[in-house]
């Protein structure tokens, strides 16, 4: 019995070999062909280009940046770092919309059922390119134009042309701020952790929410008072009307509220539809259980039952994440300066060096994917059932 | 192996363009597809403009016949990588001519149409010149050279101004007419089509100033000289034409009783300069027949008899105001 079985497993080693071969020929081959055109066609290949001068203009820029002075490096900067911003407040959005959603279509209230079902419906069933330019179109033409904008108490103004709020300054003594901000939400770990060993460890609950909220926001805040009876107050930079625009403040654009309410409804979507599966998979005596025992729903929800569901909704849950950062290069049809935008349409055309742009846009993807994939990873392995 | 070999064999550059050209029977022309008057398919989906005329009469002149073209839209990001690649012969679509596009990516043989940087505004708005766009929202088309001349232009002048940039020009009229923009800025001879194609075309004005030299110019691959040579005599046997007195009107009559020896070289009834480029003697009277000379074209596509209604301006013949010079054909 065991001569034919080895022949049939060096056949299939000799039969995988030569596929690898080919495979290896194959590409060595279009390699060299593509590296002969190039030559040929004068287009001298290397990453040299990003230290020249880019010299245009990107409508959103979250890093310093100038036409004048950044290079081709900067422009890729700008628009991977708009493309991380939008991303990251999509898969916030996205999360919180579509377990709200999800949860409600499991929900007794039949009015509140029937709202997530049709939402789900409907806007899983259209596609997100028609979603985008209707935000970025319809909406947005609902709003005043920029000639009369709205104002809001003199202090925002909301128009066409996008929404500019007051602009704190956090250069000087202000950074104080931003870091009482971050102390916060260091302090909220730390919160977090004692919980965790109270849970465990069985010594009276420590409660997170509300104590979390308040360092959050209280210590910024109690900063931001601080320097002002210190004689350094921080300073604002309100938002006034130009001779065209609103000028000063910080502007959100139209073009980048649309791509993250497009993106963060869509995929809402498909998160509810897991966060209900996810539900739905957790026994139902579990529930019941937890009523018997005096918890209301929420409690029952939020203590017993989401924790369960988790174990189900990380998994797929990961990959709507993967999809919002791929769905993000959509941008580029509504005017958007995201990575595929500045990087692989003005950078591209400018320098002609596509070989090396589709490339490492292609690399930033698929790092980006791979990064997110590795954290969800870690998260999934804590939710997961331990096993005692 | 073998299969390896022939699917890396590389056709594009086996063999001269003329040569390939004429074994496949047709030529392959990159055009934009979307501005009027240079390339844009008309109700009965025929390609007009003037940049589809200047394919038309290669095919003229290779063929004899200024249907054997088939036109490939071209993106303008997609543009270059498809001349490279042997994917269309020629590129005919307002492309401006700059030294780095020169150098890294192809040749320009002739320049088909001097054009500049303008900028479309409402009436309604007042403004009379660009400085007045001072602090102006100004919407654009990604991946010109439309963003280097902006940045350049409202920089040296101390002015700022706030940019939108869109993948297309569709997009982009689009977010200008929804009022997202105040002004929108590309090639002055695309903001007469793109003004047509506003609701209301009389509430939108043209300022008269250009913000830069946008020198319109074929592309051809680099290394292929007798391909370049085609090309570029392609567009002066139209000027020459224009020149000369010759016109789709007139060209038999003027090739029966031709006397002047510049007209009977331009048709071919001396001399056989033709040859040297690959065609027939005939092949500057075959552009002429088929297609007309350039102020033919001109007229037909974009002139004042048309709803464009450009002004001929830089585009005149040399000796009537314009830059349009033809070298002899002798």
């Amino acid at each position: 019995m065991t001569e034919p079985r080895r022949a049939i497993g060096l056949r299939a080693v000799a039969l995988q070999t030569l596929l690898v071969l080919a495979v290896a020929v194959l590409v060595y081959g279009a390699a060299t062909n593509a590296a002969q055109k190039l030559a040929k066609q004068g287009i001298v290949a290397g990453f040299g280009f990003l230290s020249r001068n880019a010299g245009f203009d990107i409508s959103q820029r979250l890093i310093p940046y100038a036409a004048a002075t950044s290079t081709y490096l900067d422009a890729f900067l700008v628009g991977l770092f708009n493309t991380l911003l939008a991303a990251a407040l999509g898969i916030v959005l996205a999360t919180l919309i579509g377990f709200a959603v999800g949860i409600a279509r499991l929900s007794p209230n039949l009015l509140a059922r029937g709202l997530a079902s049709a939402y789900v419906e409907a806007i899983r069933n259209v596609p997100l390119l028609l979603q985008l330019l209707v935000w970025y179109v319809a909406v947005r033409v609902a709003l005043p134009p920029a000639e009369a904008p709205a104002s809001l108490g003199g202090a925002a103004f909301v128009s066409q042309r996008g929404l500019v709020l007051p602009r704190p300054d956090f250069s000087g003594a202000a950074w104080l701020v931003p870091l009482a901000f971050l102390a916060g939400i260091v302090a909220v770990g730390m919160v977090r952790r004692r919980a965790r060993i109270a849970a465990e460890t069985g010594r009276p609950p420590v409660r997170v929410w509300l104590p979390g909220l308040v360092l959050v926001l209280l210590l910024p805040g109690l900063a931001w008072i601080g320097l002002g009876l210190a004689g350094h107050p921080v300073a604002l930079h309100w938002p006034a009307r130009g001779p065209y625009d609103v000028e000063g403040g910080l502007p959100i654009l139209p073009e980048f509220a649309a791509l993250v309410m497009g993106l963060s409804t869509y995929t809402a979507a498909f998160i509810a539809e897991i966060v209900r599966a996810g539900l739905s998979s957790v026994a139902r005596g579990q529930g019941e259980a937890a009523s018997a025992l005096g918890l209301s729903r929420g409690q029952a929800l939020r203590l017993v039952v989401i924790p369960q569901a988790l174990r189900a909704i990380v998994p797929p849950l990961t990959s709507q994440y993967l999809n919002v950062t791929k769905n993000s290069s959509l941008a580029v049809l509504i005017g958007y300066p995201d990575l595929v935008h500045v990087f692989m349409g003005t950078v591209l055309n400018q320098t002609n060096q596509a070989v090396e742009v589709v490339a490492i846009t292609m690399a930033v993807y698929l790092a980006l994917s791979l990064a997110t994939a590795f954290l969800m990873n870690l998260y999934n392995r804590r939710v997961t059932m331990v096993e005692r | 192996m073998g299969c390896v070999v022939l699917l890396f064999a590389t056709p594009a550059f086996a063999q001269a363009t003329l040569a390939q050209v004429k074994a496949r029977g047709h030529l392959v022309c990159g055009v934009s597809g979307g501005v009027a008057g240079f390339s844009i398919p008309d109700s009965q989906g025929q390609w007009r403009g003037l940049d589809v005329d200047f394919c038309r009469a290669l095919a003229a002149a290779i063929f004899d016949d200024p249907a054997k073209v088939r036109f490939i839209p071209q993106s303008s990001a997609a543009r270059f990588t498809a001349l490279q690649s042997g994917e269309i012969d020629v590129l005919s679509r307002n492309t401006t001519w700059t030294l780095s596009r020169d150098t890294a990516a192809m040749n320009f043989p002739v320049i088909t149409f001097y054009d500049g940087q303008g900028f479309l505004v409402r009436k309604a708005l007042n403004v009379a010149s660009v400085k007045q766009l001072d602090r102006a929202t100004i919407c654009l088309q990604q991946g010109t050279t439309t963003e280097l001349n902006l940045a350049d232009w409202f920089r040296t002048r101390g002015l700022t101004y706030q940019v939108v940039t869109f993948a297309n020009s569709e997009q982009t009229l689009g977010a200008y007419e929804s009022g997202r923009c105040d002004a929108y800025s590309t090639d002055k001879s695309s903001l007469y089509g793109e003004r047509l194609k506003t609701a209301h075309p009389d509430e939108h004005v043209i300022l008269d100033e250009a913000i830069s030299k946008e020198p319109f110019a074929p592309g051809v691959r680099q290394g292929d000289d007798p391909w370049r040579d085609l090309v570029a005599w392609t567009h002066y046997a139209m000027i020459d034409a224009e020149e000369a007195g010759i016109s789709q009107a007139n060209v038999e009559e003027m090739r029966r009783s031709a006397l002047s020896p510049d007209v009977k070289r331009i048709l071919g009834l001396e001399g056989k300069y033709g040859e040297g480029l690959g065609l027939t003697t005939d092949w500057a009277y075959r552009i002429v027949r088929h297609v007309g000379n350039y102020g033919d074209s001109f007229e037909r596509n974009v002139g004042a008899g048309t709803p464009l209604k450009i002004p001929r301006g830089l585009n005149a013949l040399w000796n009537q105001g314009g830059l349009q010079y033809g070298p002899p054909i002798r």
